[in-house]
């Protein structure tokens, strides 16, 4: 609970110190990309599953959402309920075949469905207006505030990972979360216990895609434009990064890889050319010395230190 | 309570089990031997649901379990200790218990589940000390006993082992022994399967004697530990290998 307080203390303080609308829309940024990281973290860094077309549910609660409101006319919140219950569908559709698969194949998998929904956003153009994208989305408004600007959208992206933070801790707390751990050990074992292995990792691939479509939605109607690009293959790849990187199987973790991996570009553009080179390696830092992520590191190291301080007389003596 | 009746399982195209017929009676302890290979652990696995590919009747409490899988079997009241334990290695021992119970808490069986979490303590005190540690940081024994009192959890009325002796010390295969006569007098019926027969027949009931996927010996256990057959077996030795060719 407290952690809870300490984490909307520090949200709505930052809201109110940041003033520069950069800033404000790169937090912006780290928020629903810390959603798209969150829904993966489910599917990948808990129950085990590997998905290299994390990305392909994000573009499609984009566009989703996007085609209801520019060629249906309607209104955003209207849209939102239905794009996420159309994406979990699509993903329960996607999930009953692909998720026979495991280890590598369902990389292969994941990534070919990728593929062809980025393939889609590119090439429907009549629909998605293809490489140009969509413009003219509708942006969100809730009574006289407009979300279009300086801090109203950190505040709804926020308030969006916060509630997201606070359904994934309960489900890991749960016996459902213990059974997805026990699925990423030994999917064997946990069908011994009596776990219905196929449903639990369909249900979860579903809950981490429509959490990427809620990212979608935000994203769509707060940059109020949308085209394939954002959507492709390397976004997935940013996704999974973003886990790996943040640490698997911790919600924290979540956040931490999503914010890393925004704001490391941000801070590189200094380097100009060389951009791309520290970037990479920056990240083959990282994995090598925290191979466990950057919050089981910093967890480890900050234990190892708090017993390294009490222990030194002993081990002096030894 | 559990009979097989010409039991015949498939890897594929192998067959690894050529028509068993066994029975287990409420209450007993039925112990399961045979040599590497023989078909003992696929057995355990049909029973458990975890192979599909099978033929001939297996029945539960007079009820076919034809065509259901693991948790549809685990609720009719089976529970499988794996071979090789099979624990969750990062998560606590705590969490490994809880998911023992996984198909009680959809049931609503919140406050029995923390009643028997304290008895399976009562059962294996080792484990109240280790509660919050990570499964895979126990010793061999310590996993063992969790291993059972994480099936043991789920409540089932049948308990099928799979070679809980394994790797372990002399000391330790007596203590887990000792624990399974324990469930047997508070009511538990137990089908056992294990390479070290001498310490699984002297506990059991009866017992069944596997080779090449087939019976070829069972009876009351005592008998089958004085029989020159088990002997043979139980050494893990096939002799016509070594008369092949000779006689």
């Amino acid at each position: 609970m407290l952690k809870r307080l300490i984490f909307i203390a520090v949200i709505v303080l930052t809201g109110q110190v940041v003033s520069n609308p950069y800033y404000l829309q790169v937090l912006t940024f780290i928020g629903i990309n810390t959603l798209l990281a969150l829904g993966l973290n489910m599917v990948m860094g808990y129950a085990g599953q590997i998905s290299l077309g994390h990305a392909a549910f994000y573009g499609l609660g984009a566009y989703t959402s996007s085609l209801l409101t520019i060629h249906l006319n309607w209104s955003p919140w209207l849209a939102l309920p239905f794009t996420l219950v159309f994406v979990g569908l699509i993903a329960f559709i996607v999930a009953l075949p692909m998720l026979r698969l495991s280890g590598y194949y369902l990389g292969m998998g994941t990534l070919a469905f990728g593929m062809i929904v980025f393939f889609i956003f590119l090439q429907w153009r009549s629909l998605t207006g293809g490489d140009s994208g969509l413009i003219g989305i509708p942006g969100l408004t809730l009574g006289p505030i407009s979300f279009e600007f300086g801090a109203p959208p950190f505040y709804l992206v926020w308030s969006a990972v916060f509630l997201s933070f606070v359904v994934c801790e309960r489900l890991i707390d749960s016996r459902i979360g213990r059974a997805l751990r026990s699925l990423h050990d030994s999917e064997k074992a946990s069908a011994a216990m009596g776990i219905n292995t196929s449903r639990l990792k369909v249900q979860v691939f579903v809950f981490g895609g429509v959490m990427a479509a809620l990212a979608g939605f935000l994203y769509a109607h707060l940059i109020t434009f949308i085209s394939p690009q954002t959507f492709d293959f390397l976004m997935s790849v940013k996704i999974v990064t973003m886990v790996v990187i943040g640490g698997m199987a911790s919600v924290w973790g979540s956040l931490l890889g999503a914010a890393l991996l925004t704001l490391l570009p941000e801070w590189l553009h200094v380097f100009a050319d060389y951009e791309m080179i520290i970037y990479g390696l920056t990240l083959v830092v990282i994995m090598i010395f925290l191979p466990q992520g950057l919050t089981r590191g910093l967890l480890d190291s900050y234990e190892h230190f708090r017993s390294r301080s009490k222990n030194l007389p002993k081990s002096h003596e030894s | 309570m559990l009979r097989l009746r010409n039991v015949k399982c498939f890897y594929g195209r192998i067959q690894a089990i050529s028509g068993v017929s066994l029975s287990v009676r409420q209450g007993e302890i039925i112990a399961l031997i045979g040599a590497n290979g023989a078909g003992k652990s696929t057995l355990l696995q049909t029973v458990s649901g975890l192979l599909s590919g099978w033929e001939g009747e297996i029945e539960f409490e007079k009820v076919s379990l034809a065509g259901l899988k693991p948790p549809e079997i685990v609720q009719r009241g089976i529970s499988l200790v794996p071979e090789g334990r099979m624990l969750f290695p990062p998560m606590s021992v705590l969490d490994n218990l809880k998911l023992g119970a996984y198909i009680r808490y959809r049931r609503k069986e919140r406050e029995q589940v923390e009643k028997d979490l304290e008895e399976i303590q009562d059962l294996f005190p080792v484990l109240r000390e280790r509660f919050r540690q990570a499964a895979g940081t126990l010793s061999g024994g310590e996993q063992q006993m969790l291993a059972i009192g994480r099936a043991l959890m789920a409540r089932p009325r049948l308990l099928l082992l799979d070679e809980p002796a394994m790797g372990l010390a002399p000391f330790m295969v007596q203590l887990i022994m000792e624990t399974l006569q324990k469930l047997k007098e508070d009511g538990m019926t137990i089908l056992l399967v294990e390479q070290n027969a001498r310490a699984a027949l002297q506990i059991a009931d009866r017992g069944y004697v596997l080779e090449n996927g087939r019976i070829v010996l069972d009876g009351p256990a005592h008998e089958l530990l004085a029989d020159e057959e088990v002997k043979r077996a139980y050494l893990g030795k096939d002799y016509r290998e070594f008369t092949d060719g000779r006689m």
